[in-house]
């Protein structure tokens, strides 16, 4: 790794660490790795930068993920058995694309050695990831390869020079350092955005590359589609889904919720409006119980630990958002190279949409980890060709273009911290009647509500370092919000996990795409892409 | 959310302060990190599986702290079960060859 220009020394509040690369990635986990990979396998040098550490950072580290993994003989069955399941807004390309892609890399890690099980034909079971395990090997790998992986290293904005984007600049939590790398491209791959939820990754994910790429002139889409939610023992955080596949839900006084034949979120949703509800695992014969233990380990650590019999007791569930994170809106893509619009400025995982792979509906359980292998390698291809193609004399200044947060554009205003902004995004969008189930009163309502809030935290300033990555997390989780309701505001029906309390109907001249933009003011517009079809 | 870092089990090495995404520990020189950030905890369980002498502790509770203490940990045989029940050892990986999710994958189709 020829990483150049270290200048600075390492004592707190001295002189910014200066890095130049050709790609520089942000963020630590699947969608980051790959695209590092793809990067340096076309000749770029690469610089990682994750808020937390590469191996441990996002959604799937503390998970056990399956992958979208079909044979080519069975793609053709397999994308349009999903495409009638995604609102008529997902396109049957990108899924061949993104099954390809997932494919071959997947195939490519049996071969550098990722211990996959082996199924009963004898043969390696590659559609499914350990989630501490692959993101353990994925950083071994991109070491091996010399791409430079920087732990603890948020990044708060963006750079630009001369309307091209130049790399960005953050903070070294750790050492209380500021950094800037300058880069020939950038690749944002910061996941999707919790609204604060107590779920597994959401400490990292709060919308930061949504609005790093929003200051940028980039637009988000399919932001509506946010409001997926995760079964999950109470009060845990595990919001793994795949046990409740053999769970009884019941009410207080014991009576049945049922779900046979029924969207089990939906009936579990109404039934917690109501009052608790509790789940056991009594569907699991005794074979199943044995794989489940050993294969869902981090599922049964809530129960176990609290005393509680999975199978034999009820305990309290819950339903925790999972945002845009199993949701589907993130950035925009311009394109089949996850380019943005902006210039040397390219999005993959969860930070970016997609809404062109799964539609109106979740991509968990697969699609969306087979998107973050695909997606994670468009964009690091295409960030490294733009880099070799871009090369440029650095005439022109280099100018950070961070705003609320980091530049504050309002006089002091009332006190209002960080953590008031998180409290107030978890308040407006976490309870299952403003976010599960949608009004436009709701919406309209929890709006102005987080429009104040962003005024407020125009008029804050970091006193320290930390307190700076506080505000730009606030910010991200403030604005993602405004975009996630104003999409849902515009989207005047239900459709997938869109469900509109006062629209209940699915409006054929709604098979399109919505587009949020904009910071102080909120843009909303309508695009029909040409794979949007007016079926459903 | 973390709650325990075991003095007695300890080495000092500070893997926990790099592994852990919220950042909630900070290092102390020659002794034990301290939970220096605890309500940033996200309770992952991800320090538990990189400590390579099992001696963190993470109550289930997502919410808030709990009043629970080492003795406890200890008598529930709990420190280090997570990374055993993966097949982790030392901090390291393991038994992911054996993991038998695909059955469940197959069973509820």
């Amino acid at each position: 790794m020829r990483t150049s220009g270290r200048t600075s020394s390492r004592r707190p509040g001295s002189e910014p660490v200066e890095l130049s690369t050709d790609v520089l990635v942000i963020g630590g986990g699947p969608a980051a790795s790959w695209a590092g990979i793809a990067a340096a396998e076309a000749g770029a040098k690469v610089i990682v930068v994750d808020k937390g550490y590469l191996g441990t950072s996002g959604a799937t580290a503390p998970s056990n993920t399956g992958t979208w993994f079909v044979p080519p003989e069975r793609r053709h069955e397999a994308v349009n058995r999903r495409l009638g399941l995604t609102g008529g807004l997902a396109d049957a390309d990108c899924a061949h694309r993104t099954l390809d892609m997932a494919w071959n890399r997947l195939h490519q890690m049996a071969e550098w050695g990722y211990p996959f099980p082996t199924d009963d034909d004898g043969k390696p079971y590659l559609a499914n990831l350990r989630g501490p395990d692959y993101m353990h090997f994925m950083r071994r790998r991109l070491r091996r390869i010399g791409v430079k992986v920087f732990d603890h290293h948020p990044a708060l904005e963006l750079l630009n020079r001369d309307g091209v984007i130049a790399g960005a600049a953050g903070i070294d939590r750790q050492r209380g350092r500021n950094w800037r790398v300058h880069a020939g491209a950038v690749v944002l791959a910061t996941g999707g955005c919790a609204f604060g939820e107590r779920i597994l990754g959401a400490t990292g994910l709060t919308g930061d590359g949504y609005l790093m790429a929003a200051e940028a002139g980039a637009v988000m889409s399919g932001m509506e589609f946010s409001a997926q939610y995760a079964l999950t023992p109470k009060p845990s955080a595990l919001n793994k889904g795949l046990p409740f596949r053999w769970a009884s839900f019941y009410r207080e006084d014991g009576t049945r919720v049922v779900t046979e034949g029924q969207d089990r979120h939906v009936v579990v949703a109404q039934a917690l409006l109501e009052g608790p509800v509790y789940a056991r695992y009594d569907k699991a014969g005794p074979e199943l119980r044995q794989w489940l233990r050993q294969g869902q380990p981090n599922c049964f650590l809530p129960l176990d630990r609290s005393g509680v019999d999975a199978f034999e007791e009820r305990w309290p569930v819950t339903l925790r958002c999972e945002g845009t994170v199993r949701g589907v809106g993130g950035i925009s893509l311009a394109g089949d190279d996850c380019s943005t619009g902006v210039p040397g400025l390219y999005a993959a995982g969860d930070a970016a949409s997609r809404e062109r792979l799964t539609g109106a509906i979740t991509g968990g359980g697969g699609p969306n980890s087979s998107w973050a292998i695909a997606s994670g390698n468009w964009a690091g291809q295409a960030a490294a060709r733009f880099a070799r193609e871009n090369r440029r004399a650095g005439a022109a200044p280099v100018i950070g273009i961070g705003g609320n947060g980091l530049r504050p554009a309002a006089p002091p205003a009332d006190d209002f911290s960080a953590a008031d902004a998180m409290q107030m995004v978890r308040a407006e969008m976490l309870p299952l009647d403003h976010n599960f189930f949608r009004t436009a009163p709701g919406l309209q309502r929890s709006l102005a509500r987080l429009d104040d809030g962003w005024r407020a935290l125009n008029g804050q300033h970091a006193a320290a370092l930390i307190d700076a990555l506080r505000l730009r997390e606030a910010a991200a989780l403030t604005a993602s919000s405004r975009w996630a309701f104003s999409a849902a505001l515009a989207r005047v029906e239900s459709r997938g996990m869109h469900r509109r309390r006062d629209a209940t109907a699915t409006d054929a001249r709604l098979t399109c795409a919505i587009e949020t933009g904009g910071l102080d003011h909120i843009q909303v517009a309508h695009r029909q892409h040409a794979w949007q079809r007016t079926a459903q | 959310m973390i709650e325990i870092v075991s003095d007695t089990r300890c080495i000092a090495c500070d893997i926990c302060v790099r592994a852990c995404p919220a950042n909630v520990f900070d290092a102390v020189p020659d002794a034990a990190p301290v939970i220096a950030r605890q309500g940033d905890c996200q309770t992952c369980f991800m320090c538990e599986i990189y400590c390579p002498t099992d001696a963190l502790y993470v109550a289930p509770n997502a919410e808030g702290p709990i009043a629970i203490t080492e003795t406890e940990v200890e008598e529930a045989g709990l420190f280090g079960s997570y990374a055993r029940a993966l097949g982790w050892r030392n901090g390291r990986p393991g038994g992911t060859d054996r993991d038998p999710t695909f059955r469940l994958r197959a069973a509820s189709r």
